[in-house]
């Protein structure tokens, strides 16, 4: 041992690579690899007649998936879920990161932080069966609505055109809530993390120096949270491009990126069409990094 | 610390305080409504509040040889991939906690990648490697693809605590005598065993829970959320689906509470 | 006789930065070896160098004659007491000290023998089962002194040990580690940008700068012979003056430096000793240090020169904006080689 210890000293270098070395091979080869191997099936495409994969490079598929008005709809509907998702998710969060970054006690705070953990922790596919239990149309939110005499108004929601359907189950209304429910500990974390950042001296500062609350709010605290709010941004956005779960189970009509990607690989069996549509969630996910790096998110990371 | 100045906009409103509790409520809702679904005696809809509760479908479930067949593969998928993350990042995080050079920002973005990136992506990407390069889906393609995002989180984890330790820990150990072994066994280990264990334990979960991933990279095996994943369209026997639900619930609370004691911050820490 | 320690032409560098060059000293074995110099002049950097944390870009470092420069800390016989002690939290006071024999191998009884041997040296043996978190600055920097003697090293490294303590505390600590040094015999060599602490404690000093080293002598010496500017304001505090100013009151450009507490203040036009040297200039600053105090005063040439007296003067020139004429002995100034 000593001698292999005497050997690598002065070695920093080879040390490094030694340690490196059985990490970086997997994630190269495998994760990296398959990366690539999703782009390569993106350029084949499918013989109509066989409905075998042609492993030729071809622009065919990515013709496909933009050409067809169906498919341009699927991914505007999908990005605009993402983006309304993550500004509820935000304008839910703030309150509660804001009460255990700055108000809670030291016990309260571990009583939220707990509480904010376990659910983000609880298995995923439960969580997204125990909605479709809330949302069902005799099931426990119908009974409150019933009981609170509110039942009109949800009606009214449920007729409103696009949001509604025929419950909650099978509306994009519905489908909102959960995506907003599944992501919210994923935004409430980092803006916590943002907001216990900021220095209670800045805070008396900008009091002492004349501000009302509202203003210290708006031009000190928020300006300072922004990193933490796009840091939880970013997967709030990112995991509401990729699911494939919850449009299925708790659905409207309308296909979403992660379904098509999910029905064209597996019963339709054109691989090629299904990666296509899979780089256009990384794409714009890379929009997206690159617009909340510049507002600092990943120091909050 | 608090300012009671009433100008400070800092003082928690009731309102504020009233915003917070009914987020947190949000949150545990649907788990307490899984936990009462299981014992109610309704087996055909989701009628609330259920019309009387009942044990039966626990001893009708644990009597189901496709449940613990889908368990059993679960566990031991978790247990596998867990083995291998942990092995892998904490080669990682030991190479990249005090080290630079060129190259590593984009190391560490490698690292952070498959879980940065939706899980759907990860999933067509492994499947069309392997149908590229011929590979049959079974335990180990299943094993491969959770292993790949297993490894951030105990990276993560142990990444965290080494860059707490003080670097002169470890030049005083060698300065004392200790070889890079000893000073490993003596003075590293014992300071970031309880990150270890906590990052394995979240991968576990993790591992333990996945669908996305897995239902692109499982052939014909089921793994407890793929025998979820099915039951959801299955509607037929919904009792027992609330009851396998509960169950996950408790099973995957454990090593996430665990893992929490583990990695709060303690006393001596605080230098 | 074999230097316990032998710096040879060693340079490090990190990426274009100088931190160390072309240094190189020889430390007598027993000696009091201080290493001054103000932060990034690169004496932690040596220090590292000896330890075998670093290694040197060029050059060789030798202990007791056998070059080290590839040999990793663990096989040098020599131990570091570190800024921030760097106390194992996990380990009691008695495992932390015993670490040292436990890996090398020695016996559990042997080595709880030997701790306790070395924490009455330090006299903390009552405080051996209790955690590092429990003890004072002072009382770690004890265990962390009694941790690297217990290896009985031929050369013991100190980095700023003193750096976190207060006043009292560091004083007492000086005089403490000054007579261990002499008990156990080893060499010492310590690292400090204190230039107090190294005149009172070693034998000899090395001032650095800028990852040069400076001038290599006695505190003596080094006070009263200060071959450069630097050295001259930076360990005595002393007026450095040149050009000129210089020209003006030695008739010659030189640079030469000039104790603070060796001018006199005198009026204006007052009579000089014969052969002394004088200049005038606005009195523009005074503090009162109570045995002393201290005057500024800006010379007619333009650069200020301070004095510090111990009487006082007629009154009427200390008053601010008077002019006062400063005079001293030809013998007391110092004739720098560079600035």
């Amino acid at each position: 041992m000593r001698a292999i210890a005497k050997f690598l000293y002065g070695r920093r270098g080879f040390y490094l690579a030694l340690l490196l070395l059985p990490p970086l091979l997997w994630l190269g080869t495998v994760y990296l690899g398959s990366l690539l191997a999703l782009l390569m099936q993106s350029f084949y495409a499918i013989d109509e007649f066989t409905a075998r994969i042609v492993p030729k490079l071809t622009l065919a598929t990515y013709r496909q998936l933009v050409s067809h008005p169906a498919n341009v709809d699927i991914i505007l509907r999908t990005l605009g879920m993402a983006a309304a998702v993550t500004v509820m998710a935000a304008v839910v969060a703030f309150p509660i990161a804001n009460y255990m970054a700055r108000h809670a006690s030291p016990r309260m705070k571990a009583v939220f932080y707990v509480g904010v953990m376990l659910p983000m922790w609880t298995s995923y596919l439960v969580k997204v069966y125990a909605w479709r239990l809330v949302l069902a149309k005799q099931g426990i939110l119908f009974w409150f609505v019933d009981q609170l005499g509110l039942t009109p108004a949800l009606d009214a929601a449920l007729t409103t055109p696009v949001i509604g359907g025929p419950s909650l189950a099978s509306s994009y209304l519905g489908m909102f809530i959960v995506f907003v429910y599944m992501w919210l500990p994923f935004m409430i974390l980092p803006l916590t993390a943002a907001l216990e950042r900021v220095p209670q001296s800045l805070l008396q500062a900008s009091a002492d120096l004349g501000a009302r609350p509202g203003q210290t709010f708006r031009n000190v605290v928020l300006p300072l949270a922004l990193p933490g709010l796009a840091a939880g941004s970013v997967f709030t956005f990112s995991l509401t491009l990729g699911d494939y779960i919850i449009p299925s189970v708790v659905g409207a009509p309308g296909y979403f990126i992660g379904m098509m990607v999910y029905q064209q690989q597996g019963t339709v069996g054109n691989l090629p069409l299904a990666a296509a549509f899979s780089v256009v969630p990384i794409i714009l996910i890379a929009i997206y990094l690159s617009l909340a790096k510049r507002l600092g998110a990943f120091d909050a990371l | 610390m608090r300012s009671r100045g009433g100008r400070d906009w800092n003082a928690a409103s009731f309102g504020q305080k009233l915003a917070a509790f009914a987020g947190l409520a949000f949150l545990h809702i649907p788990v307490w409504v899984i936990v009462l679904y299981a014992f109610t005696t309704e087996d055909r809809t989701y009628q609330f509040p259920p019309p009387g509760l009942t044990l039966r479908w626990f001893a009708v479930a644990f009597a189901r040889e496709d449940i613990w067949a889908a368990l059993r593969l679960s566990l031991s998928v978790a247990s596998v991939a867990t083995a291998m993350a942990i092995l892998l990042g904490t080669l990682a995080a030991f190479a990249l906690a005090h080290s630079r050079f060129r190259g590593r920002e984009a190391i560490t973005l490698l690292f952070v990648l498959p879980i940065a990136l939706p899980g759907i992506i990860t999933g067509i990407a492994l499947l069309s490697a392997f149908k590229l390069g011929g590979i049959q889906p079974g335990f180990w393609t299943i094993v491969t693809g959770h292993a790949t995002f297993c490894i951030v989180i105990v990276h993560n984890n142990v990444i965290a605590r080494l860059r707490r330790l003080p670097q002169s820990w470890v030049e005083a150990s060698m300065d004392l005598g200790a070889d890079g072994v000893q000073t490993f066994r003596y003075v590293i280990l014992p300071q970031i065993a309880t990150a270890l264990l906590a990052g394995g334990m979240l991968a576990f979960a993790l591992s333990f829970d996945e669908i996305i991933v897995t239902l692109f990279t499982a052939g014909h095996e089921q793994t407890l959320p793929i025998w979820f994943f099915n039951e959801l369209f299955r509607p037929r026997e919904r009792p027992i689906t609330n009851v396998v639900a509960v169950s996950v619930v408790l099973i995957t609370m454990v090593p996430i509470l665990l893992a929490y004691r583990l990695t709060r911050p303690r006393e001596f820490e605080s230098k | 006789m074999t230097p316990a320690i032998e710096l040879a032409g060693v340079s490090r560098l990190f990426g274009a930065v100088r931190a160390l060059d072309e240094v190189s000293l020889a430390v007598a074995p027993g000696e009091f070896f201080a290493l001054l110099g103000p932060s990034g002049s690169g004496k932690t950097t040596c220090l590292r160098l000896i330890a075998g944390f670093d290694r040197p870009t060029h050059g060789n470092v030798m202990l007791d004659g056998e070059n080290v420069t590839n040999i990793p800390p663990f096989d040098r016989s020599v131990n570091t007491v570190f800024q921030d002690y760097a106390l194992f939290p996990h380990m009691s006071v008695a495992e932390n000290v015993a670490y040292g024999p436990k890996v090398r191998g020695v016996s559990e009884t042997e080595r709880q023998r030997l701790a306790l041997e070395v924490l009455e040296l330090v006299r903390l043996a009552a405080l051996a089962d209790r955690s590092p978190a429990q003890l004072s600055g002072g009382q770690k920097q004890r265990v962390a002194l009694a941790r690297s003697l217990i290896n009985k090293p031929k050369v013991l490294l100190l980095d700023e040990p003193l750096g976190a303590l207060d006043l009292r505390l560091r004083e007492e600590m000086q005089i403490e580690l000054k007579a261990i040094q002499q008990q156990v015999g080893i060499t010492f060599v310590y690292v400090t940008h204190d230039q107090g602490e190294a005149l009172s404690m070693a034998d000899r000093v090395a001032v650095f700068r800028e990852g040069r080293m400076e001038q290599l002598d006695s505190p003596r010496a080094l006070y009263e012979r200060p071959r450069t500017a630097f050295v001259a304001r930076f360990v005595g505090s002393a007026n450095v003056v040149e050009g000129e100013l210089a020209r003006s009151i030695t008739g010659a450009p030189r640079a030469f430096a000039i104790r603070a507490e060796a001018i006199e203040v005198l009026a204006t036009g007052a009579p000089v000793p014969d052969g002394a040297l004088c200049c005038e200039g606005v009195l523009e600053d005074l503090h009162y240090h109570g045995a002393t105090s201290r005057w500024h005063v800006r010379t007619d040439a333009g650069p200020a020169i301070a004095a510090v007296r111990s009487e006082g003067l007629p009154t009427a020139a200390t008053a601010r904006g008077s002019r006062v004429r400063l005079a001293w002995s030809r013998e007391s100034i110092v004739l720098l080689t560079d600035t």
